[in-house]
């Protein structure tokens, strides 16, 4: 077994326990410290696809500004453990089992497709590359994002604005 | 080596698990960080595609959609917090008053 698929089965079952954990975890903080987890196995995969750039991106980005978010949401709300209700029948009975259904036949359905691509070339992305696509191609999306953060923070600031009565 | 489709399958299997949290979860806050694994699942896979055809139009993507659930996270905070200011609750089932 070569160190490429050592790794990627190492990142592989820390992104599932992660996600896994999300979904078991009642206090609202433990999930965002396992989602933090799946970030940073997932940039742990992006760095084994070669995507230099996008892992540093994912890292500082989502596990470094949005999960911070997240994190400082539930201490200000002070978020309690979900209460303890019983699923309805129909949903532990019918539902979950669906669920799996589902998540085999998307993963199965993925990797079927997949397996028809010519075994990949390997020659490395260079990020001069991608910044060469992102401000030739894609400019124009490029300023549109940055317009739409910008939208995005005075979206926020008006919202989470206290009213002042009078 | 590893193949491309061992890369897919992790995808879908992230969003799948996602999407169960999506539907499982009361607290809003988890609903809502069900739907940042979903899209971290389908970064996944756009950036699989990427090595696998050799081009770089999906990380530029990636950079895209990572932008953009960005913005998405800030004003849906913001939304979370004014909802739980008004109602109270973190629990989306008491949040029905559209509710017929």
């Amino acid at each position: 077994m070569t160190l490429q698929l050592f790794l990627f089965f190492i990142f592989a079952a820390v992104a599932v326990a992660g996600a896994v954990s999300l979904i078991l975890q009642r206090h609202p903080i433990h999930s965002a410290l396992s989602l933090i987890v799946v970030m940073v196995a997932l940039g742990g995969l992006y760095l084994l696809l070669g995507a230099e750039f996008i892992a540093a991106v994912q890292i500082i980005v989502y596990g470094g500004a949005i999960m911070v978010l997240f994190v400082f949401v539930i201490m200000l709300l002070n978020a309690r453990e979900e209460e303890r209700t019983d699923f309805s029948r129909m949903a532990r009975w019918a539902g979950l089992p669906l669920a799996g259904v589902f998540l085999v036949e998307v993963a199965y359905g993925l990797a079927r497709a997949g397996s028809r691509f010519p075994p990949a070339a390997n020659a490395p992305f260079s990020t001069r590359e991608l910044a060469g696509l992102l401000f030739r191609d894609y400019v124009f999306p490029f300023e549109l994002t940055s317009f739409l953060i910008l939208i995005a923070v005075l979206g926020a600031m008006v919202l989470a604005r206290r009213d002042e009565s009078e | 080596m590893v193949p491309v489709s061992y890369y897919l399958a992790l995808s879908g299997v992230l969003f799948g698990l996602g999407m169960i949290a999506f539907v499982f979860k009361r607290n809003i806050i988890s609903i809502f960080m069900a739907i940042e694994l979903m899209l971290n699942a389908v970064n996944l896979a756009f950036v699989a595609f990427s090595r696998a055809l050799g081009q770089l139009q999906g990380q530029v993507f990636v950079f895209f959609v990572i932008v953009v659930a960005a913005a998405e996270a800030a004003v849906g905070l913001a939304i979370i917090l004014v909802v739980a200011r008004n109602r109270q609750t973190l629990n989306v089932e008491r949040v029905d008053s559209l509710k017929h």
